[in-house]
This record gives structure tokens, sequence and C-alpha cells, in this order.
């Protein structure tokens, strides 16, 4: 035993050593010698120091993980393996944590506008960009956790929506509550100009079309001037308004109506409200379409496309609708942020977006909805915690999508129950599940 | 005809360009069925370091013309070694954990591991855009007719000359080495090969060194050719290479070549006659045409699917 353990210790430096000599590698000229602009053309400055810090980092992290982790019998990921909640616990907190997670999220303004009024604000704006990001996680899990079909360019529809809001808002006066529905259906439209193509498609054939798909949009709104303004984008957009009721100081505006001080933040808290809104209307039509005879063609098609067409389901009516349903969602939230931002420009839908959708998504556990959630918050929300290292918090949002990835390939929420079963329903293993091949 | 003789030879250079980079796509598709989004990044990273190397070496186009040409074997041989090196981590920490496991998993990973290495790059060597002097100038004029030169420079001969090299000693090592056979058993049916003696993780190693290699040529050529460079270009180069790779049927090598050749052409073509910014547009559509009439690319054999 004791000779084992030296062992392994020896093993352990030399394998660490070599994780050294790879980094040294790795950093020695990104990090070691900086290329600096000057008038004079380029020069190199050298900052062997950081070089050596990244070596000691890695070394030494190898080291530990090594003695730690890997290169022994008790490994000390075991002392957290009792933490880890089964399945038989998963299934009894379930069913709490949804409501428990809704009531907070109902509560959470008035819970912030007296716990901690001056931070209210900022917190209300994060929590709506969280929630936006829920709807698009919602949008998206249609698309890729129930039928299957990998969507690399969803945000495409997401743009749809913002500029057909911003375009009919601006340029007939039309109101919010007649452009959301429009929008929705412009951009579920697209959804299915984008389907028909690709409905031969498979797998890694359909994600790059629709990446290629998603910046032709961008392409497109970038270019045309007089239509879409180009990069310069479109400003003055319509605040939505409180079912007619403006929130400002005039004696008609929400304010004054509801006897109530005037206050900036009653629109903020109006869009928290609306998107939240938004957000369950989302979840609620996805649960209640999963029992539709289409929801579970959906989930026939995911597991297998043949045994599905020898079934006689239709796929390409059930492929259509899984993506104008998806781009219909996509084009609401697209309305909503348009019409909480006041402005738009392609910038902000880059294909970056669609890949944090998707990672979102993924990371929640394909077709799980509180999943959505959890990934959305922990995701978005960790991005607003490192708003401090701006410069590194791009950094650390990849290096945690690798991380939670590594840690639970299957996504955070990986059990699942069967939509239909017969007798009783038992959730299952992620494992068990078909993967998205499309 | 001037026109389109110059425009022809400047779309071959950027298709021969695109064509390096979507082999690396192509050959990991191939292997292991996986988009490596991480890869237009590593030829984001081999174009920087070959920067570094070529102002660390102090060259300049006043160079005498033995210095050049040593200096840049040099670079482009260090900047394939280092690059392969990031190629190889990305590999093991990323995607190697994630072998056998649910299909997404890798894709996400991948794209977390393009953030990190643009943000790294960003981060490290300043998000300046990077000019550098040319470093190979002159050329040729092949025809002069009506007062318009069709003219050949000596960058773009070097960096089809290269191309062409690089694809022979590729083919040659495919085809005829034991790595080659082992990358193409390990493609056929991984289990198989593993059971007939196959190291499957080196294989697939080795497939992503080989790929980075050829990303950190098309770096240094992309760097020699247009002269500026930042940590964004990855993303862009990575989009137009796989969709070449796409085009030329995934998981085929000479396709992955002739959907280079083709994007660099359309582009080039669009760019000519009809409007710079639309010529991604022109290219994507095609390549959505392309893949209604041939779902598995140009050269790529139609998916057999047992049930």
């Amino acid at each position: 035993m004791a000779a084992r353990t030296e062992h392994s210790v020896a093993a352990s430096f030399k394998d660490a050593a070599i994780a050294a000599v790879i980094a040294l590698a790795l950093f020695g000229p990104l990090v070691g010698l900086r290329t600096e602009v000057t008038t004079g053309g380029l020069f190199l400055s050298q900052r062997w120091g950081d070089v050596a810090i990244a070596v000691a980092v890695v070394f030494v992290g190898r080291l530990l993980l090594n003695v730690f982790v890997f290169k022994t019998d008790r490994p000390a990921t075991n002392l957290f393996s009792g933490m880890k909640l089964s399945a038989g616990a998963l299934a009894r907190i379930g069913p709490v944590f949804g409501p428990l997670m809704l009531g907070l999220a109902l509560t959470l303004p008035f819970i912030l506008l007296y716990g901690a009024p001056s931070q209210s604000r900022y917190y209300i704006d994060l929590g709506i960009l969280v929630l936006t990001y829920v709807m698009l996680g919602w949008g998206l899990n249609i698309v890729v956790g129930m039928a299957g079909l990998l969507d690399l360019g969803y945000v495409a529809f997401y743009a749809v929506g913002a500029y057909s809001y911003a375009l009919l808002a601006i340029n007939f006066g039309w109101s919010f509550w007649l452009c959301l529905p429009l929008a929705g259906v412009l951009a579920g439209l697209w959804g299915i100009t984008l389907g028909f193509p690709v409905l031969r498609l498979r797998g890694d054939y359909l994600a790059i079309v629709t990446l290629a798909f998603g910046e032709i949009i961008r392409i497109v709104l970038l270019n045309w001037y007089e239509f879409t303004g180009g990069p310069n984008g479109l400003n003055n957009i319509p605040r939505p308004s409180f079912f007619g009721l403006e929130f400002d100081r005039s004696p008609e505006g929400f304010a004054a109506t509801f006897g109530l001080e005037f206050a900036a933040i009653h629109r903020i808290i109006f869009l928290y409200y609306l998107i939240l809104a938004l957000a369950l209307l989302t979840a609620f039509v996805t649960v209640r379409v999963r029992r539709l005879p289409v929801g579970r063609a959906w989930e026939a098609l995911r597991e297998d496309e043949i045994a599905c067409r020898s079934l006689g389901i239709n796929t390409t009516t059930t492929k259509l609708t899984a993506f104008a349903m998806g781009a219909m969602f996509g084009g609401f939230a697209g309305s909503f942020f348009a019409t909480r931002q006041g402005f738009i420009s392609p910038e902000s839908f880059t294909f970056i977006e669609s890949a944090v959708i998707l990672a979102i998504v993924v990371l929640g556990g394909l077709g799980s909805q509180i999943g959505v959630v959890i990934a959305a918050i922990v995701l978005i929300g960790g991005f607003e915690i490192f708003r401090d290292f701006a410069e590194y918090r791009m950094l650390v949002f990849g290096l945690a999508m690798v991380l939670i990835m590594v840690w639970r390939p299957r996504g955070l929420i990986s059990t699942r129950k069967p939509t239909i079963a017969l007798g009783k329903a038992k959730a299952i293993g992620g494992e068990l599940v078909g993967e998205g091949r499309g | 005809m001037e026109y389109f003789l110059q425009q022809l030879i400047n779309g071959i250079t950027l298709g021969s360009i695109y064509g390096l980079i979507a082999i690396g796509y192509t050959m990991v598709y191939g292997i292991i069925g996986m988009i490596n989004f991480a890869h237009g990044d590593i030829f984001m990273v081999g174009s920087f370091i070959a920067l570094i190397m070529i102002i660390a070496l102090g060259l300049t186009a006043g160079s005498a013309i033995a210095v050049v040409i040593l200096s840049l074997l040099l670079v482009l041989v260090l900047a394939m070694v280092l690059t392969s090196a990031w190629g190889w981590s990305v590999e093991r920490i990323a995607y190697r954990p994630l072998r056998g496991s649910f299909r997404l998993a890798p894709l996400i990973t991948a794209i977390g591991m393009s953030i990190i290495l643009q943000n790294f790059v960003q981060i490290a060597q300043g998000a300046r855009v990077k000019p550098l002097q040319p470093i190979i100038t002159g050329g040729y004029t092949v025809m002069d007719s009506n007062g318009f030169a069709v003219q050949v420079s000596n960058i773009q001969i070097l960096i089809i000359m290269t191309t062409v090299i690089l694809m022979v000693a590729f083919s040659l090592l495919i085809s005829r080495t034991s790595l080659g056979r082992a990358q193409r058993a390990c493609e056929q049916d991984r289990r198989m090969a593993s059971l007939l003696g196959i190291d499957v993780d080196r294989t697939i190693s080795l497939t992503f060194v080989m790929g980075a290699a050829l990303a950190a040529v098309a770096g240094l050529m992309y760097l020699l050719y247009y002269g500026v460079i930042d940590f964004f270009i990855g993303f862009v180069a990575g989009v137009k290479a796989f969709t070449a790779a796409v085009l030329g049927g995934i998981g085929s090598l000479p396709g992955a070549m002739l959907g280079g050749l083709l994007l660099g052409l359309i582009e080039t073509f669009w760019s000519g006659y009809f409007s710079v910014e639309y010529k991604d547009v022109a290219a994507f559509s095609i390549l959505a045409i392309v893949l209604i009439f041939l779902p598995s690319g140009l050269l790529g054999r139609p998916e057999v699917e047992k049930v």
C-alpha cells in the first residue's frame, strides 16, 4: 500500500511536470510576448513573469488534481458524492421546486422594493434579462429539446421579432399589444420559410444551414440602410403602455390613474411582469402541446425519424410546426427586447447569442423546462456577477460552459418523465433519451 | 476577360486558405462526428503565433531573399508545432472527457472553447487590430490588354503552391502511412478499430494535431496575404471553412478542398461583379441550394441508415 502511494505520488509529479511543459508551450509565446501597435509598426513587449505564474498555476493545479482526484484510491470527490441528489430525492423535490421558483418570480419585485430599495432597479433589470433568456431557452427547447432539430441560428427569429415590432411601431404607430402577435406570426412564417429547404437535411447539415440563415438575416439587417437603418439600428422605439396608460407624469398616466406617486420604477416592474407572463405563456403552451398528438410526434421524431415515418407520422408537418412554434416564441421575445431597450441594432443578434441560448438549453438538460431556468440563472446571473471584471467575464463564461458540460454531460436536469405511458409514468435517466440527431 | 482572370486568381487564393482550414473540420467530423467549433479560433491562434514569431525574428521586406525564405520556414514550423499544442490541449480538456457521451455535449464545450480562445487572445494580445508590413512583395503580370493588367503576386503563388504541396503530402499521409490507416479505420468503426489494437485516443489526438497544424499554415498565409489580424478573425474564417467542408461533403478530404475553392470563388466573383456587402449571403445561399439537391454535399457519401 505504501509503495503504491509512493509510486502514485511520483507519477503525479511527473504528470504535473508534463502538464507544466505543455502550458509553457501554450502560454510562452501568446502571453510572454505581447504585440504592441505603435506608429513605427509592431514591437514585442515581454511579460515572462505572467508566463511563470500561469505555468505554476497549471503545475500546482494538475498536481492537486492528481493527488486528490485522479491517481488515488479514494478520490476527494467521493466526499461529495453523498451530497449528490439521487433520482428519488429529485423526484420529491421536483414538484415543490417549480411552484417555489414561480412564487419567487412573482413576488421578486416587491421583495426587492422593500428589501433593498437602492439596489432594486438593478436587480429587477437583471431579473428581466434572465427571464428573457429563460423564454428564449424555452422557445428553443421546442426545436432542439423536443423535436431534436439542432438549430444554431435561433437568434434570427429573435431579430425578426424585434425588427417587426420596431418597424411597425415606428412607421405605423401601432401599439405594442397589436404588434406582439404580429411579430410572433412573422417570426413563425420565417421559421417555416427556413424549415422548407432544410426538411431533408439531417444533423450537422441542418446545423450549418440554420447558422447560415442566422448570419444571412444579420447581414441583411446590417446592409439594408433604407429599411433597417443598417449598423445604426433603429432608435426611439415606443415603450409599452399599461393597456393604454402611459408610464409618464401626465394626469392620464399610469401613476395618476391609480393614485400612485410617479416613479420610473413602475415601468421596470411592468416590463418584469410582462416578460414573466410571456415566459410563462411559452412554458404553458409547451407543456400543453407536448400532450397533443403533434407534441408526441415531436418527441417521436427526436427518438427515431425512421420509426416515426413507418408509423405514419408526417415528418414534414411535424418539423415545420416545431420550427414555426419555436420561432414564434423567439419573435415574442424579440418584440419584448425591442420595446424594453428602445433601441435595436444588428449588434444584438450575433451568433454568440444563438450559442448562449443553445448552451442554456443543453446545460439545463434537453427538454427539461426547469433545467432551462436553472441554467439561465447560473449563466446569465453568473455573467452579471463578474461585471466588475469586464475583461475576464467572457473568459469565465466560456470556462463555465466547458466545466459544467464536462461535469454533467447530460445537463443539470437529466432525468425526464415520459409524456405518456402505459400504467404509471416513471422518470428515466437522460442516457435513455434520444439525442437530437435532427 | 482580364477582370474575370484576375478574380479567378484572387478566388483561388482565398479558396486555398478556406480549404486548409476546412480540412481540420472535415477530419475531426469524419473521425468523431462532432463540429469542432473552436477550430476557427485555433486558426486565429496560429495566425497570432506566426505574427509574434515574425516580429521576434525581425523579419521585414528589406531582408535578403534567402533570409526571408529561411525565416518564414522557421516561423511556419514553429507556428505549426505551437498551434498543434493548442489543438491537442483543446481536445484533451474539452472533448476527450465527453467521448461516447451525449452528442450535443461536445458541441457546447466546443463553443465554450471558442469563447475562451477568443477572449484569452484578446486579453493576452490586446483587442486592437495588428497590422503587419508586407514581407513578400512583387509579382508578375500575366496578361496586359486594354490597359488592365492581370497580376499574380508572389504571395499568391506562395499560398497556392504551399496548399498544393500540403494537399499532396496530406493525401499520401492518409492513404499510405499506418497513421492514415488507423485514422480511416477509426472513421469506419471506432470499436472495431480498438479491438484490432489501434490506440483510438491517440489517433483522435493526432487528428486534432494535424488539423491544428494545417490551420496554423492557413493562419500564416492569411497574415501574409491580408497583413491585418485581430482576435476575432477566427469566427468568420471558421464559419466559412465549416461551410466549405459541408459544401464539399463533410468527412471527405477532397470535398473539403473543393468546397473551399468553390466558396472562395463564389465570394470573390460575387464581390467582383455584384456587391461586397452581400458576398456572405451569396456564399450561404449557394450552400443552402446545393444542400437541397445534394443533401450530403458535393462529394459526401449519403448516410446509410440501418434500422
